[in-house]
């Protein structure tokens, strides 16, 4: 019963959602029934189809964007955290408590206020206005809390069967890449659904660093739906719905990792 | 040789197409496309259009333009012109400009110190709209105004004669100077507490009070009564024609005289300009560009596909134009508005005016004490520059602590052995460890030092002076307003803790709960819940922030809604502290707690069964189960979770900005959004705003530290 009101709280602003965004209209309509009277495909067609003035189809290059940076953060980041976080659970060196606790503490700066000085420093390196630089103050910004849970993962595998494998002649390399990482595979797929999601969902950075159209991610196209004078509803919606569907369908298909990966890490955190 | 190498590379340079940024849409945006294909093909030149959303626009101009990655010609209004000037972002354009070919009062919009920075497009201003089938004849007087609407309004049927934003000073401006009230003083400050700014806000406070015009109106409502016939006339600009019904039958007047004062009400005139950036690598062609957007074609077709009033004076003589109702009638109402100063002063006045006009229609302030009151917040966003210091003693004190630093690390008597041999480890640990840290230094530990280096500056206008510890004694001695103000650090921080402390306990909560519900072996469709229940966590936060602020709205909101179906009162909800604060609480629950279901269920599958059938066995009861085992083997994967959990609400800006905005007057503001106000919309004081966050980092570290001694401290208890 309580678990039902709960869903029903959950469900009710996702349905208000497609509701805005199935009506005709573009405009907000009182009314607490979240299901539409009239449904039309209007609003998908317009986000779907809008092309730019040369003709060129700008969901599918926005789409292209997203899922370039995002695919490129994963990787970036999954690389990143994996050695590191692999460092901090197995070995001792000096450092590694202060590494710890930078990472922690990273979390604590106030990410919108960083956003001139990454500005100046990616123009320094030459990354502004491309994919790559994006991707990679995305990667290191989730950094942080992608090591923390998987440093917490490696710490549950034991030992033995590492020192095992380098009696057997491994090199200490193999070890990892073949036994620790095919054991950690839950918390592989929630850091990697992570990173992904950081990529995914940002626009304040991406609309900042980007000055190219081809380049803007979904995020970014969305945003321009909120104008100064007005909101265009049915679209917002419409496009809320297609940027949120593909991060759910990862949810859903790594769900069951979700709770073994996430929670492994934060007991020994 | 050489000659034929500098050909091939202005051709080079040639090749590449002139930038131009903008944030139209719709029907402005068609137009500005049509006009730049007709430049093409005049010139020969390429252009390549920037389209961006209109919250990030003037904050990436600043960005881009400096650091030369900006374009070369874009499109904003004329009210930051000075401030760009200032910031040598925009050139002067006097010698290519005709004068002539403008109104003379869109020029002077865009003159800072005698220079005119860009050519003017177009005009905006409000006017009067009328639907004729109600309003057959336009109020001359506000004495006809007042006797056409209290015909007009019908309480019982929920009519209005009058509709328009009436919380939003642009909206008030006209009232204000119909009343004969002036903004500025002759020192050029802005001054709130006149008689006529009490006169202009009694007066309205008089129509909402007899149900002439609605209250807290959005632009929302003003369309959707308009377009029922449920407001005979609204207050609104050119962008407002594209909203009307084509069933409606409307016609555009000017503004009425104040009957009181016999002066006509004036609104506010914003002029939008092609402006050519002074960091433009080809300001001839860019300046041309700019020009031909300005004039001409463009000119037309801005009216006639666009909507909007140009500023080309010889557009008007054009048929298309001439017979445009619409376009005349702005072109009529622009003629008498009061053109927005581009002073920084100008930019200092909406936010004391928006908490005046809001306490006025709102919160039960008195017209006579508004203006104090917003004389008040304006004092204290405008911050006297602080004195100069010398940064000398802070490079000593950072050259000894760094020494100190070194020496505690290096220093120190030598153990036997090199450090390789000590530490057998290093070598490998540091290759694994080093692409991350190489990452994390560059691009998150650098820009923070930058921003700690900042917060010992006062900028203005681009330019930096170092002020020492100025900025941080402001802020801590709560310079300029009192203690129990919602724009003092106290208050804030003190919002701010609540706001993380319910949030997580919330989380907690309910998080734990329905864990605890799911593990039920006899539960079915167990999926299907916990794939229902972590949809919250799979939606952008910042797209969840928008939608709960749509359902939280006064007329059109869900839960407004859903209070009427159960046969409540509507609640307008970002009037009052407590229930902008529950909106922005109710968002961030909504989208928090996934995260800590799914942490509580993977703590609760670690916990060996046999304990509970031992415990079981003993005959505890299940409270005593969930006290004894459940409770104290959660807590070690729950406390990095709450840890983590405190932090990133604390940190929450999206929700904050974009549910409440910190309504009403800055209350629900916590300390990051109060951050960012500083930073991107008090006049850039980047370095208060660095101070600021300085203070937030230093506060979550206190914090966590204060847990991590707390939960050490109970386990010690534990065992």
């Amino acid at each position: 019963m309580a678990l039902a009101l709960v869903c029903a709280a959950t469900l009710y602003p996702v349905l208000w959602v497609v509701k805005l965004a199935l009506s005709p209209s573009e405009s907000l309509s009182l009314s607490a029934n979240p299901f539409p009277q009239e449904v039309t495909f209007r609003h998908f067609a317009a986000v779907l189809g809008a092309s730019d003035s040369a003709g060129r189809w700008l969901f599918g290059r926005n789409l292209l964007a997203s899922l370039t940076v995002s695919a490129a953060t994963t990787i970036i980041g999954l690389a990143l955290a994996v050695t590191a976080a692999y460092a901090l659970s197995r070995f001792r060196f000096p450092g590694r408590e202060a590494g710890l606790q930078t990472l922690l503490i990273s979390q604590m700066f106030p990410a919108t206020l960083m956003l001139i000085p990454i500005y100046a420093i990616l123009q320094r390196l030459h990354l502004l206005n491309s994919l790559g630089g994006l991707a990679l103050v995305y990667s290191t910004t989730s950094l942080p809390f992608c090591v923390w849970m998987l440093k917490g993962y490696f710490d549950t595998i034991p030992r033995d069967l590492e020192e095992a494998a380098v009696m057997d002649g491994a090199a200490p390399w193999q070890a990892f890449v073949l036994i620790v990482l095919p054991l950690a595979k839950p918390a592989l797929a929630v850091t990697a659904l992570f990173s992904f999601m950081t990529a995914w969902n940002e626009f304040i950075l991406a609309a900042t660093l980007l000055n190219d159209a081809s380049l803007f991610t979904l995020p970014v196209a969305l945003q321009r739906l909120v104008g100064e004078y007005r909101v265009e509803w049915g679209k917002f919606a419409a496009g809320a719905i297609l940027v949120s569907v593909p991060v759910m369908g990862l949810f859903f298909a790594l769900q069951k990792h979700l709770v073994g990966g996430l929670t492994a890490g934060g007991v020994k955190g | 040789m050489t000659g034929l190498l500098l050909a091939v590379l202005a051709l080079g340079v040639h090749a590449e197409p002139l930038k131009l940024w903008h944030a139209y849409r719709g029907g402005e945006e068609a137009s500005l496309e049509k006009s730049v294909a007709l430049f093409e093909r005049e010139s020969g030149l390429k252009v390549e259009l920037l389209a961006l959303p209109y919250d990030a626009f003037g904050s990436k101009l600043q960005a881009a333009i400096p650091h030369g990655a900006g374009p070369d010609v874009f499109i904003f209004n004329h009210e930051r012109v000075r401030q760009f000037a200032r910031m040598g972002i925009v050139a002067a354009v006097d010698e290519r400009l005709k004068r002539e070919e403008y109104f003379p009062n869109t020029l002077s919009a865009l003159e800072v110190d005698g220079k005119t920075y860009g050519f003017p497009m177009s005009l905006k201003c409000l006017a009067l709209y009328a639907n004729t089938a109600l309003v057959p004849k336009a109020p001359k007087d506000t004495a006809e105004l007042r006797a056409l609407l209290s015909k007009l309004s019908s309480a019982s049927e929920n009519r209005f004669g009058l509709a328009y934003e009436s919380g939003d000073f642009y909206f008030h401006a006209p009232f204000l100077f119909g009343f004969g009230g002036e903004l500025f003083d002759a020192a050029g400050r802005a001054v709130f507490d006149t008689a006529a700014m009490a006169k202009s806000l009694a007066f309205v406070l008089g129509l909402q009070q007899e149900r002439r015009i609605p209250s807290e109106a959005s632009g929302a409502l003003v369309k959707a009564l308009f377009n029922e016939g449920r407001a005979a006339m609204v207050i609104s600009g050119p962008w407002f024609a594209g909203e009307i019904a084509p069933s409606v039958r409307y016609a555009v007047h000017p503004f009425p005289k104040v009957s009181e004062s016999g002066l006509p009400m004036r609104p506010f005139l914003g002029v939008e300009a092609a402006l050519v950036s002074a960091k433009s690598e080809r300001p001839e062609q860019a300046a041309k560009l700019a020009r031909v957007l300005s004039l001409g074609e463009a000119a037309v077709l801005r009216a006639t596909l666009g909507g909007q009033v140009p500023a080309n004076v010889s557009a008007y003589d054009d048929a298309r134009v001439k017979k445009d109702p619409l376009v005349g009638a702005f072109k009529a109402a622009a003629a008498t508005a009061t053109p927005m100063p581009n002073t920084l002063e100008m930019a200092r006045v909406w936010e004391p005016m928006k908490l005046a006009l809001r306490g006025v229609l709102q919160g039960g302030v008195s017209p006579e004490k508004a203006g104090a009151l917003a004389d008040r917040r304006y004092r204290a966003l405008y911050r006297e520059k602080p004195s100069a210091a010398s940064p000398w003693p802070y490079a000593v004190l950072l050259l000894a602590g760094l020494a100190f630093g070194l020496y505690r690390v290096f220093g120190g008597p030598k153990p036997a052995g090199s450090f390789w041999r000590r530490h057998p480890e290093a070598g490998r640990a540091y290759a694994y460890v080093a692409p991350a840290a190489a990452g994390i230094l560059v691009l998150v530990l650098l820009p923070f030092a930058f921003g700690m280096g900042i917060s010992l500056y006062h900028h203005e206008g681009g330019v930096y002076t170092f002020v020492g510890l100025a900025n941080f004694v402001d802020i801590l001695a709560s310079r300029g307003y009192r203690l129990a103000e919602p724009l003092s650090f106290y208050f804030t921080l003190a919002v701010t803790l609540l706001w993380a402390f319910s949030n997580v306990a919330l989380h907690v909560l309910i998080g734990l709960s329905l864990a605890l519900l799911l593990k039920d072996p006899l539960l079915r469709m167990k999926g299907f819940y916990r794939v229902l229940l972590i949809i919250p966590w799979a939606i952008p936060n910042y797209i969840t922030a928008l939608i709960w602020r749509g359902m939280f709205h006064r007329q059109f909101g869900a839960i407004n809604g859903l209070l009427q179906a159960l046969g409540l009162e509507p609640v307008s909800w970002f009037t009052r502290f407590s229930t902008a604060f529950a909106a922005n609480l109710a968002t961030n629950t909504w989208l928090g707690f996934p995260f800590m279901m799914v942490v509580s269920l993977g703590a609760l599958q670690s916990i060996p069964g046999e304990l509970y059938e031992a415990a079981e066995v003993d005959g505890a009861s299940s409270w005593q189960q969930f006290r004894r085992i459940t409770l104290p083997l959660l807590k070690p994967a729950l406390l990095p979770a709450v840890i983590l959990g405190s932090v990133w609400t604390f940190n929450m800006f999206n929700i904050i900005y974009l549910v409440s905005g910190g309504e009403p007057g800055g209350a629900t503001d916590i300390l990051v959004s109060e951050a960012y106000r500083w930073a991107f919309q008090r006049n850039e004081q980047y370095g208060f705003a660095a101070a600021y966050s300085v203070l937030i980092f230093a506060t979550l570290l206190a914090w966590s530290a204060l847990t991590k001694r707390a939960s050490a401290g109970a386990e010690e208890a534990l065992r």
